[in-house]
């Protein structure tokens, strides 16, 4: 039976048909549906984790114990969990262990391009590359093939246009392994020195034994020869704009990005005239085969920001005439926003007011940097807010400090904010840092976390009480507000800048999306509106900027009154 | 072959449009290559998703590119005006024609395109309904998308039986009466 498939519902049923028990997640676009998907499951034991290398660990601890496991990440993710990951490649594993990365070309929902391929190899860990939903599913089963045949947990990279393309697939049953036996075996799984070194010896021979076998590996790596001017070694999302672009041309198609098949590959460029490489983000396949000695060229071309698509194929390898901008000066943006009744508004309106130094983070409320809030100094990665405003009040002293905040949501807080949090206790911080607690893991579309008490089918578990937590850290001060009152936010957040001593302030009240406020809109009165602007500072998507004043647009307006509070005329009023 | 361009604000159901197009291609045979949008944009910001379909050549990307669009479903009209380039000659445009203000335009940095419908119609075939206003009347606005879906309707070679079977497949069975009657009234239109 078919089925039309996310890449990421594909790789749950994937996972779901090769028998795993164990999945843990850290929620990011464009990975997020991938663990959403396996929940559906419930013969999977699936989890979110606070980040993404606890997830690794889980993954490992299960596959070792002798389950088939996995964890689930976007790119970014796998820097938080390159610390167990880079050493888990010696450990090796007992039963199967997938790591899924989504890649994100083009930075549709990311803070940067890197490429997972890269840190695949520096961490000596097998990579494979779909380029459909089928694949999606098919390598699942094969990635834990070859982690159970070369003892070693593998990578499966997505690229956005692969995790959030529908696709068909062809659904299949699921296979359960016997879960292996657990022997202890310290030489293996502890990582002393004196055991590593013999394992080091093992990952080498292992990644030789892979590559060698690579080249026949038709389930991946094949050949697809039509004219033999020109070849193109390509893989991913490329490998299907390639064969929209170059239908005459002969494709070498790889599955398995690292290790690359050498043999296969020289073979390849031998049967043709010209050898391009086309591939999304890094040069990773180009550099190594001209490092060995194989003339090719694609980088050169397209560099390496942005995605393909097939114009710009056609256009850099075909010479066809550049397409226009998609986007003419006249018609305007239409940027994100922070919704209609966001709690995060009325904090970023207050800190805005206060003329504040805001190292933020990761999260719905980086959409305060855009205007008209404009309230974002400073934004990372996971948790870099708490870090930054430490690292600024100890260079510049605690006055700065006392124009200085950090602001986290929930989710960020628990993922990597505690450790920062514990450093400023640890060393003598003076500084004021805003949990912005929502409830939720908001921007990748609402998932519980271990701050909201609820697991990931929704049942309830223990909820980390953050006062208290702040408070064992020896934070001096931890005050809650409610971001919709927008005068004792303001009084609160001024008297804790102001303290000599490390403060954490929680401005807390649920996202505006899973609440379903059932307020009726605000009500203008145009009679007393005098145009002065003030509820415009807020950029609510809701008050609309007429030649007279202001009106409020009914469909987008949930009421929540915040704009209320600015109007000193009397103009705007909650519905009675 | 189909390739159809959804584009909208985000929250406004555009995938709910492309996950029913889908279904229906491959229930009758069709491959089909569909690109969702999720995480930031989704928040108030422009979205746009690509449809391909086809019955006769392979199917590789997933993306509608410039100049290949036989159809755009534009849920807003200055989204309409901004998918443009997608248009293929002689293609159509299906656009509901609500304004809903980007945020350049709500503070006044610039203006909301007086003459954007007609632009849009100056460039290419265009098809105008208020899908908003009969998804209303129908029971819930948010059943504009499926307005939408009955006025695309006529330029697929798909069954009104087939559109009906595609619909029910994806919508909550809470929802199914409210958005089978959407899809007559835009079937109709």
């Amino acid at each position: 039976m078919k089925q039309l498939l996310l890449g990421n519902e594909a790789i749950a049923r994937g996972a779901y048909e090769a028998g795993v028990r164990v999945s843990s997640a850290y929620p990011g676009t464009p990975s997020t549906e991938i663990n959403e998907n396996i929940a559906n499951y419930r013969e999977i034991y699936s989890e979110w984790a606070p980040n993404e290398k606890v997830a690794v660990e889980v993954a490992l601890g299960a596959a070792v114990s002798g389950a088939r496991s996995m964890a689930c990440m976007k790119h970014v993710g796998l820097n938080v969990a390159a610390d167990p990951f880079f050493t888990a490649t010696y450990t090796g594993i007992n039963a199967g262990m997938v790591v899924v990365v989504a890649d994100d070309p083009g930075m549709h929902s990311s803070q940067n391009e890197q490429d997972t391929r890269l840190l695949g190899r520096a961490s000596h860990a097998p990579v494979l590359d779909p380029s459909s939903s089928q694949e999606c599913k098919d390598f699942m089963k094969l990635a834990f093939k070859i982690s159970e045949e070369y003892d070693t947990p593998v990578i499966l990279r997505l690229t956005t246009r692969i995790a959030h393309a529908r696709t068909l697939v062809e659904i299949g049953e699921r296979e359960l392994p016997e879960l292996r036996e657990y022997k202890k075996d310290i030489k293996k799984y502890v990582s002393m020195p004196a055991n590593m070194i013999g394992r080091h010896l093992v990952v080498e021979e292992r990644e030789k034994r892979l590559a060698e076998d690579a080249n026949d590996m038709p389930e991946l790596n094949r050949i697809e020869w039509a004219d033999r001017k020109v070849g193109v070694v390509t893989s991913g999302a490329a490998y299907n704009y390639v064969k929209e672009a170059m239908p005459e041309a002969s494709v070498l198609k790889l599955g398995l990005a690292y290790p690359m098949p050498r043999k296969l590959i020289e073979e390849f460029a031998k049967g043709v005239e010209t050898l391009y490489v086309i591939e999304d983000m890094e040069p990773f396949y180009e550099d190594t085969i001209k490092a060995w000695g194989i003339p090719c060229s694609g980088k050169d071309k397209t560099g390496v920001q942005g995605e393909l698509f097939m114009h710009k194929i056609e256009e850099k390898f075909l010479g066809a005439a550049p397409v226009g901008p998609m986007n003419t000066k006249d018609i305007p943006n239409r940027p994100p926003v922070l919704c209609p009744g966001c709690p995060h508004r009325g904090l970023y309106y207050v800190l805005g007011k206060l003329k504040l130094t805001v190292c933020s983070d990761i999260g719905c409320y980086t959409l305060g940097a855009l205007p008209p809030l404009s309230g974002v100094d400073t934004c990372v990665c996971m948790g870099a807010s708490i870090g930054m405003a430490h690292g600024m009040e100890k260079a510049r002293g605690a006055e700065q400090a006392k124009r200085t905040v950090a602001v986290l949501g929930d989710s960020t807080f628990c993922h990597s904010g505690m450790t920062g949090l514990l450093n400023m206790a640890y060393n003598r911080s003076v500084g004021t840092v805003i949990i912005a607690d929502n409830s939720i893991t908001g921007m990748t579309g609402h998932q519980n976390n271990p701050a909201n008490g609820k697991d990931i089918h929704g049942d309830p578990t223990t909820a980390l009480d953050i006062v208290k937590l702040c408070e064992a850290m020896g934070v001096a001060s931890v005050r809650i507000v409610d971001p919709f009152d927008l005068k004792e936010t303001e009084k609160v957040i001024k008297e804790e800048v102001a303290r000599d001593g490390l403060s954490v302030v929680i401005s807390r009240r649920p996202c505006a999306l899973i609440i379903k406020q059932t307020n009726k809109p605000v009500v203008n009165d145009p009679d007393k509106c005098v145009g002065c602007g003030m509820c415009m500072k807020v950029g609510c998507p809701a008050i609309i900027k007429t030649e007279t004043g202001v009106r409020i647009d009914p469909t987008q307006c949930v009421g929540c009154g915040m704009c209320t509070q600015l109007c000193h005329f009397g103009a705007l009023n909650s519905a009675e | 072959m189909f390739n159809i361009v959804i584009v909208g604000v985000g929250g406004q159901g555009t995938l709910l449009a492309s996950k029913i197009l889908g279904v229906l291609a491959m229930n009758n045979g069709y491959d089909v290559r569909v690109s969702e949008v999720h995480g930031m944009s989704q928040r108030g910001g422009s979205v746009v998703t690509y449809v391909r379909i086809s019955n006769d050549k392979p199917l590789y990307s997933s993306i509608v590119e410039q100049g290949q669009a036989d159809v755009v479903l534009a849920f807003e009209n200055l989204e309409a005006l901004r998918a443009l380039p997608y248009m293929k000659e002689g293609g159509t445009m299906v656009i509901n024609t609500q304004e809903i203000l980007p945020m350049p335009v709500i503070t006044g940095a610039v203006e909301y395109p007086a003459d954007c419908l007609e632009r849009t119609r100056k460039a290419c075939k265009t098809v105008e309904i208020n899908a908003v206003e009969i998804a209303h009347e129908c029971g819930t606005y948010k059943a504009a998308n499926v307005v939408l879906m009955g006025v695309l309707a006529k330029s697929l070679p798909f069954s009104e039986e087939e559109w009906k079977k595609a619909i029910t497949a994806c919508v909550k069975p809470k929802f199914l009466d409210v958005n089978l009657m959407a899809f007559e009234r835009g079937f109709n239109y």
